[in-house]
């Protein structure tokens, strides 16, 4: 379990970064945290020949709430822990706090960056699924230029992303949901701070009578990406209280087809599915319900 | 005694050594070192047909390449069957490099030796292996199916067929008013310690002798059987366990390939070689464990007592059979647990498979029949609609039975005879521990919050303290420190602590005077090693025995001195006086320390002790030898303990979970455990130990399995898909002690190491049973498992 042989890059700066990724391109890897990466390079299953590290881009450390309040942009020098204790961001956009509780354990958050986490692509990573929920943006910078991609196409796969090895992101942006919502993220993994068995991250929007206006929910573990599910059809209209959320639960679960691996089945992931949404679903429409 | 450091629950000596980072494990050693690297098979079964080592060897840094060609003498000979048997027939061992054939992925067949480890993987990398592929034979069913066969020469896969009975149990079970049958099965699990295996070796050509550091369980062990493979004399081998970072039994076996080629190469090379265990060949190239399908047949009557018990174990011995039958032999025997069927009759066939070798992991086979015996009880108390302690409770040897013999033969070749235990109050601590009796309300309270929650229970009785010997050494130094030193290894297990303490208590100083040394053959050469509950038992007796003897010869000695009779002097917080005399009175006291320099007559005073011993020194009887006949120099002695047979210590645990009704998420509400090892040297210790065992048994019960697929791949080989469980899953252990001494050795202690782990995965199944009224008849077992059994109940 040690790594082959490469060739180690420190810049200092984001365009030396980027000048050592094109450089090299396409034989780069950009090591952040390295919580994802390390153990790849140690089990050689992968073996690139220059590792640029980022960790000492300290403009890229950083966790910024709009102006607006309207969004959170997080660096890609940001760790999981800045992220997650960050007040200003919790006040305006709970879930991440919420959600960040669920990855790994505290030394890996204290290590590992949420952008690495996004770059990394991971179908079970949390941070992906919020990024998709809120249908947040990727910004990635290379030689050429910066340029900003929505969640939806930055996401191609598992561990694959519309990101070209030249590109380093720069950074990610979560949009706070706009009216009168309430966000939930819920999980089972097997051990605590375990990549979930299955994973759903919700956001209920509800219109000035308190009936449900939107109902839409992400999904790690049970998909090759982060896929969202709008389930507004199912409970729109109604009031909290008489919301049939099951029904919202079973019609994800039906647009879900997870696959089995050794710590779960298939059956038992769709099931999780159903009711993590239906739960999921419930406590953000009661969230939302005594929103200001 | 005033110094009673016997049975005190004191912190652990060894600990701010170990926590602060100053602990010196196998990797800590040697860091000039060349290092070894294997290239292991990556495939279940197969026949190799060549090896090219061509596109490698002029990578920098190469120093070696190793094939099994290449070992000369006996290094090239089948490693050794340890514990061999009668039943055993058709025992079989690997090569320590491969050898034609690869029985499991992970098997050993080049060893590279470079500068570096990363170089040692780079060259490995390189080696291409051509293999010819054989079918493999993955799981107890295909090897009981024994369509196809692991090792030719081997029919129908069977290593070992055991039978032993007591009675008449075809009879018993056919005059028996209900019969019931159960089919049960338990997954494979292993010892995971957190350090794996690692040697480091040195030879010194000019003293013609090699030093050995090994993260093993038995370093004199490893030290004979290197001498007898090298072809070495054994007093130019030397065998030292570092600190060792965990064993759990797999440690025990030995000699492992590595611990046998890395010497060699060293000897070969003439210089250093280190090889530490990545994760990965841990798990694919140490041991695992647990394995096995059973069948039970159980007749009993109206009352719920067992009038015929008839058990068939098919037990997954992996590859090959270095450790023996050990393990299935325990299952079989052990399973009997506090109860005593009327007429009992076990039968087991060991089976080999294309998977990795089966060595006993803490519990040794008892896992496994304490499940056997307690889903039978369970059973029985279900089908007679009977409380399941009251069916315990009937069929319990009564303390007024104890000794009690029951007719069979045990792990070390000895009739098994438990020695002392009182299970019924074991029992009532228990119950009243956890609330047995309050259960039911808590259950409708629960129901009512739309919670489903169930209890369980298990018990067990664990042979402890096997033979055959363990020796101690005991010196006080002439600066009044107590030095001592036991064979056995230490994986964590605060030895020395507890043997401080033995020898402390013995001798009357303060504990912290005391420093243990274990498992460095240059200390002490004659020892077993560290496995089956038996240090405490083992070594503490032998350094008591050390520790008394250095005691009358100190008292003999302070006498002379202080014109004294022995009779009336003692030894208090390490100085001898007489009897009841206040501290310091003149000339009725003399320090420990003291008392070692006149033991020793010097020709030269050279330190302050010396000087001091002067004054004591009175009038030399020039006609005799300052030795006299029969002593010797020192304030030292040996003393060893070899048990007439096993003690048996017991336990019960019970244990309330919940189930979620949504998720079928498992969740432990409480964990209690009931416990009893004799007299305890250190409760703090004892409690440690049932907590890690707890939390390896709860890993065995929810979390931890090997999950080979059929091509005989271990999918699960990182800490990532083996859960392990964390701190966050382990429960907290509420405990609670007897002490039923073992009359068996002088201080009437009883083995604990292994006992917390027995019953998890018997009480877990207990209790999620009882939380959704259906048997749960296979461990471990996960949410997504227990999904798919309540999907199965409902289509029933
Ligand atoms: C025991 C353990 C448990 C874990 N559990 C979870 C979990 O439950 N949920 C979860 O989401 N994660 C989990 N993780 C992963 C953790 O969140 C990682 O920190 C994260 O996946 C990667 O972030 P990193 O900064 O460590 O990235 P690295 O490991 O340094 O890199 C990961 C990948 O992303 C690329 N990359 C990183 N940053 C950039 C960038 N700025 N631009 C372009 N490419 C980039 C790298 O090249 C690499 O391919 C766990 C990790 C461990 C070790």
């Amino acid at each position: 379990m040690k790594p082959a042989g490469f060739t180690y890059h420190r810049p200092a700066t984001v365009d030396d970064a980027v000048a050592v990724l094109a450089e090299v391109n396409p034989a780069g890897k950009v090591l952040a945290g390295g919580q994802s990466l390390v153990p790849l390079l140690s089990m050689r299953l992968a073996a690139p020949e220059h590792l640029v590290d980022i960790n000492r881009l300290s403009s890229l450390a950083y966790v910024r709430v709009g102006d607006d309040g309207g969004s959170v942009t997080v660096g890609a020098l940001a760790r999981h822990a800045d992220v997650e204790r960050d007040a200003a961001a919790y006040a305006v956009l709970p879930l991440l706090r919420d959600t960040l509780r669920h990855v790994a354990h505290p030394t890996i958050r204290n290590r590992g960056t949420t952008v690495g986490s996004i770059a990394h692509a991971d179908p079970s990573g949390e941070m992906t699924a919020v990024l998709a929920l809120l249908e947040g943006t990727v910004t990635l910078r290379s030689t050429g230029g910066e340029r900003t991609v929505a969640a939806r196409d930055f996401f191609t796969g598992p561990m694959s992303t519309c990101a070209d090895a030249g590109e380093l992101v720069t950074s990610v942006t979560f949009p706070v949901p706009e009216g009168r919502t309430g966000a939930v993220w819920t999980e089972v993994a097997r051990r605590h701070g375990d990549y979930a068995v299955c994973g759903t991250g919700v956001v209920v929007t509800l219109d000035d009578d308190l009936r449900v206006a939107g109902a839409r929910a992400a999904y790690i573990s049970v998909a090759p990406e982060p896929v969202v599910i709008d389930l507004t059809e199912a409970v729109a209209g109604e009031m909290v209280d008489d919301a049939d959320w099951p029904a919202a639960g079973r019609l994800a679960a039906g647009r879900l087809d997870p696959g089995d691996d050794i710590h779960a089945t298939a059956a038992y992931r769709s099931h999780l599915a159903e009711v993590l949404t239906t739960r999921a679903l419930r406590e953000a429409a009661g969230r939302a319900s005594v929103a200001a | 005694m005033t110094t009673a450091a016997f049975g005190e629950p004191i912190a652990r000596l060894e600990d701010p050594r170990l926590l602060t980072g100053q602990g010196r494990f196998l990797d800590d050693i040697g860091h000039q070192a060349l290092a070894a690297a294997f290239v292991r098979s990556p495939h279940a079964h197969a026949r190799i047909v060549d090896i090219d080592v061509s596109a490698a060897v002029d990578v920098e840094g190469l120093v070696a390449v190793y094939t099994h060609e290449d070992l000369d003498g006996r290094v090239g000979e089948p490693l050794p069957l340890l514990i061999p048997h009668a039943a055993l027939t058709h025992g079989r061992t690997a090569y320590a490099l491969a050898k034609d054939e690869v029985n499991h992925v992970g098997e050993p067949i080049v060893m590279v030796v470079a500068t570096d480890r990363y170089v040692a993987e780079d060259v490995c990398d390189r080696i291409v292996v051509t293999y010819d592929f054989l079918p493999p034979v993955v799981g107890i069913e295909a090897a009981r199916s024994a369509e196809l066969l692991v090792h030719d020469d081997v029919p129908g896969n069977v290593s070992a067929h055991l039978v032993q009975s007591r009675g008449d149990v075809e009879a018993a079970l056919a005059g028996a008013p209900h019969v019931l049958e159960l089919d049960l099965d338990i997954e494979r699990s292993a010892s995971t310690p957190l350090e794996g295996k690692g040697v480091h070796a040195r030879w010194d050509a000019d003293d013609a002798s090699l030093r050995v550091y090994t993260s093993t369980q038995a370093s004199t062990s490893v030290r004979a059987a290197l001498a007898a493979r090298l072809e070495l004399p054994l007093d130019r081998v030397e065998v030292i366990a570092p600190d060792v970072g965990g064993g759990f039994g797999v440690k025990i076996v030995h000699p492992w390939p590595e611990e046998v080629v890395v010497p060699w190469a060293a000897i070969r090379l003439g210089r250093e070689v280190k090889w530490t265990e990545d994760r990965r060949e841990h798990f694919v190239g140490a041991t695992h464990e647990r394995g096995q399908l059973q069948h039970v047949e159980v007749g009993f009557d109206d009352d719920g007592r067992l009038l015929g018990l008839d058990v068939t174990v098919w037990h997954d011995n992996g590859a090959y059979t270095p450790y023996g039958i050990i393990v299935p032999i325990v299952t079989t025997t052990q399973l009997l647990g506090p109860y005593k069927p009327e007429a009992y009759r076990a039968e087991f066939f060991s089976l080999y498979t294309n998977t990795v070798t089966v060595t006993p992991y803490r519990g040794a086979g008892r896992p496994q029949g304490c499940f056997a015996m307690e889903r039978t009880m369970d059973a029985v108390a279900a089908y007679l609609g009977l409380d399941r302690t009251v069916v315990r409770e009937r069929n319990f040897i009564r303390p007024d039975e104890m000794p009690y013999d029951h007719g069979l033969i045990f792990q070390d070749g000895r009739p098994l005879i438990y020695d002392s235990g009182d299970y019924p109050a074991t029992l009532e601590k228990l119950k009243k521990l956890v609330g047995w009796d309050e259960f039911e309300a808590f259950r409708a309270e629960a129901r009512a919050a739309g919670r489903r929650v169930g209890i369980g229970i298990a018990c067990y009785v664990e042979g402890t303290g096997v033979g055959p010997y363990e020796g101690g050494w005991v010196k006080v130094e002439t600066d009044g420190t107590v030095v001592a030193a036991t064979g056995l290894t230490t994986q964590g297990q605060g030895h020395k602590t507890a043997f401080a303490q033995v020898v402390a208590s013995e001798l009357g100083v303060p504990v912290e005077r005391v420093q243990v040394t274990t498992g460095d053959t240059r200390r002490f050469g004659y020892a077993v090693g560290t496995f089956a509950s038996r240090a405490a038992v083992m070594s503490g007796n032998a350094l008591a025995s050390a520790a008394r003897k250095v005691r009358d010869k100190a008292l003999r000695i302070a006498g002379e001195a202080l014109e004294a009779d022995p009779r009336d002097l003692e030894i208090v917080d390490g100085v001898v006086r007489v009897v009841g005399s206040p501290p310091s009175a003149p000339g009725s006291s003399i320090p420990l320390a003291t008392v070692a320099v006149l033991a020793n007559p010097l020709r030269y005073a050279f330190d302050r002790e010396a000087e001091r011993a002067t004054q004591f020194g009175g009038p030399v009887d020039y006609s005799k030898p300052p030795v006299a006949e029969g002593d010797s120099p020192g304030l030292e002695d040996t003393g060893y303990y070899s048990p007439p047979r096993s003690t048996f210590a017991n336990g019960m645990h019970a244990a309330i979970v919940e189930t979620d009704p949504d998720t079928a998420e498992i969740t432990i509400l409480r964990y209690c455990v009931v416990h009893d090892c004799g007299r305890l040297i250190n409760p703090r210790i004892v409690e440690g130990q049932i907590h890690g065992g707890v939390a390896q048994g709860v890993g065995g019960a929810l979390y931890e399995r090997m999950v080979y697929d059929d091509a005989g791949q271990l999918l699960n080989a990182s800490f990532m898909d083996f859960l392990m469980p964390y701190a966050t899953e382990v429960p907290v252990v509420e405990t609670d002690h007897l002490e039923t001494p073992s009359p068996l050795n002088p201080l009437g202690i009883k083995g604990a190491g292994e006992a917390g782990v027995i019953p998890g995965s018997a009480v877990l199944a207990s209790a999620i049973s009882d939380a959704e009224g259906f048997a749960i008849t296979r461990m471990p077992i996960s949410p997504s498992d227990l999904f798919s059994l309540r999907l199965a109940q409902e289509s029933r």
